[in-house]
């Protein structure tokens, strides 16, 4: 029983101008096969070289794509239509330049990239792509650092980094493009130097800006693929919605902890971020500098796969990490993988999108800064604190920060009790009077603060500026975090 | 019926593990689910708008109905270890 098969218009011209054609298949494979069979030309514009199905091209049985079915062991049925669909220009597909277009490799690139080149999945070809290519990361940072020196080490042609943020002592223990004598550069600058050292053939253009709504889709326009190395929700969203709106691959990478996430979103018929989280979480629910920290390593784990994808859609090889959200557990060393597909309902990528340009992201997120309301928050200065320190006896300073921030350092006399446990830890504080609360900086003791006064303790105020303002300005031997 | 729970990132430290098993009514949702879940870790409350979920590692939407022996994740977003002060 043959199955009917939808020709797509660009490939017409190579199956004798039919739009449809009836072929014999038991699998999309089979019927493929017997369709390249009886019209040699099509096979190389459906095939690479080495017989693999292209990556741009995507085949579907009835409505489903395949890759979401058995690919090319997907069994046919009596009746079933088999479409063709190749990704066009302007669509999904990465506009790489075909290998003709491509630029040569001088016999030293030929040296350099030698275990690229002498496997068949990458090969000349995939090398001139890789050459012809222009990968964008946003950020220089945990992330950044792995997949831009990998991209560079592959010979991405023109690597963008996006990023406005000077180097940190901080900063070292996971962003490798970094180094010692790199503290207080801005981070363009040594990530420019390092991908240089790597290798002198790329072209790496740095742009020393914050990513807004403004410049995400100029700045992204001549690029093929984005890597997302951000930190924080209102970029991720607007890179999200950039891709999806340009139709460029978004090679997604997020750490925290120990654990990290990756997919790759907005390619042709696959899902974006805001398929799998639509709503941003509430600002207070972002990990604050308590509840924070990272692996050093993990994000050298999530950051080469990124490059990874980046690099099999630029080629065109093997299945991108599309419709698959991977999470990675560092400490049980587990790799999963959730199954995702395009919400027909998503407000980007949907089939009746209500997204159809950048808005505005912090507002989305909801951490412009709202107006307070209530009372003035009561605060004290760190010289303040000194002068109440030395001079009252019933004063009591409070340290909300978590245990392994008070075993960095802490303010001598101090009582630690972690803002999440204060609303439990209420009676300890029985009968106190004279307050003052801090933590790192002065965020959470605000909330503390807050919370101790509903609760009856009028007299408590805030640090301001936290245990950094006391060690900047009274005590410069403790060790800043 | 019983589900086993998955959680990760930030709910693991409010749940306190990263697995756990529960049982619910028969025909229940994930949102039901993780409204029980709610109850007993309140402060899992919070990420109830910005929360995605997968049953049997496929992402599913709050409406899906589980069966028994379903494995459900909740997934909070993970922004990618800012550490904002």
């Amino acid at each position: 029983m043959p199955t009917k098969v939808l020709i797509p218009t660009p490939l017409r011209p190579y199956a004798g101008n039919q739009d449809v054609v009836e072929v014999e298949g038991v699998t999309v494979g089979e019927l493929l096969a017997n369709l390249t069979g009886r019209y040699a030309d099509l096979r190389k514009h459906l095939y690479t070289d080495e017989g693999r199905l292209r990556s741009f091209v995507n085949v579907y049985v009835n409505d489903d794509d395949i890759r979401y079915l058995d690919r090319e062991q997907t069994a046919l049925n009596d009746g079933d239509t088999v479409s063709i669909v190749p990704s066009v220009a302007g669509g999904a597909g990465p506009a790489v330049a075909e290998p003709s277009a491509a630029p040569k490799l001088s016999n030293e690139e030929v040296q350099r990239y030698s275990r690229h080149l002498i496997m068949p999945e990458v090969g000349m070809d995939g090398q001139r792509k890789l050459k012809a290519a222009r990968v964008l990361c946003i950020g220089a940072g945990g992330l950044g650092s792995p997949a831009t020196m990998y991209l560079a080490a592959a010979g991405v042609g023109q690597l963008g980094i996006v990023d406005f943020d000077v180097v940190d002592y901080s900063n070292l223990q996971r962003q490798i493009l970094h180094g010692t004598p790199d503290v207080g550069r801005p981070k363009l600058q040594s990530a420019k130097d390092r991908l240089h050292a790597i290798n002198p053939g790329v072209h790496v253009e740095t742009y020393e800006t914050a990513l807004s709504s403004q410049n995400a889709l100029r700045l992204f326009e001549s690029y093929d693929v984005i890597v997302d190395g951000t930190d924080n929700f209102p970029t991720r969203y607007l890179v999200n919605d950039a891709c999806v709106l340009l139709g460029k691959p978004n090679a997604y990478g997020s750490i925290f902890r120990f654990e990290g996430q990756a997919s790759v979103f907005a390619m042709q018929d696959g899902p974006c971020y805001r398929c799998l989280y639509p709503e941003p979480p509430p600002p207070g629910l972002v990990p604050s500098c308590a509840e924070g920290g990272v692996l050093g390593v993990l994000p050298g784990i999530i950051g080469t796969i990124q490059a990874t994808e980046a690099i099999k859609i630029l080629i065109g090889i093997g299945e991108p990490l599309v419709g698959r959200f991977l999470i990675f557990d560092a400490l049980r060393m587990r790799f999963r993988e959730l199954k995702l597909r395009r919400d027909p309902d998503c407000p980007v990528c949907g089939d009746r999108p209500t997204v159809r340009e950048l808005i505005d992201y912090e507002q989305f997120c909801g951490v412009t800064a709202v107006p307070q309301t209530g009372a003035p928050l009561e605060e004290t200065s760190v010289e303040g604190l000194k002068t109440r320190l030395d001079s009252e006896d019933d004063l009591l300073l409070l340290d909300v920060r978590e245990p392994q921030e008070y075993q960095i350092c802490a303010i001598p006399g101090s009582t630690l009790i972690p803002l999440g446990e204060l609303p439990g830890r209420l009676a300890e504080l029985e009968g106190r009077r004279n307050i003052v609360v801090h933590c790192k900086s002065g965020v959470r003791s605000a909330k503390a603060v807050k919370l101790l006064r509903e609760a009856g303790f009028s007299d408590t105020v805030n640090l301001k500026g936290g245990i950094l303002a006391w060690i900047d300005r009274v005590d410069p031997s403790l060790p800043k975090y | 019926m019983r589900v086993n729970i998955r959680v990760f990132a930030r709910l693991r430290d409010i749940v306190g593990a990263a697995e756990l098993d529960r049982d619910i009514p028969t025909g229940a949702t994930v949102r039901q689910l993780w409204d029980e879940l709610v109850v007993e870790f309140p402060d899992a409350s919070a990420y109830a708008g910005s929360l995605s979920a997968a049953v049997n590692t496929e992402y599913a939407k709050m409406e899906t109905m589980l069966h028994d022996g379903d494995e459900v994740a909740f997934l909070p977003p993970v922004s990618g270890g800012q550490l904002l002060l």
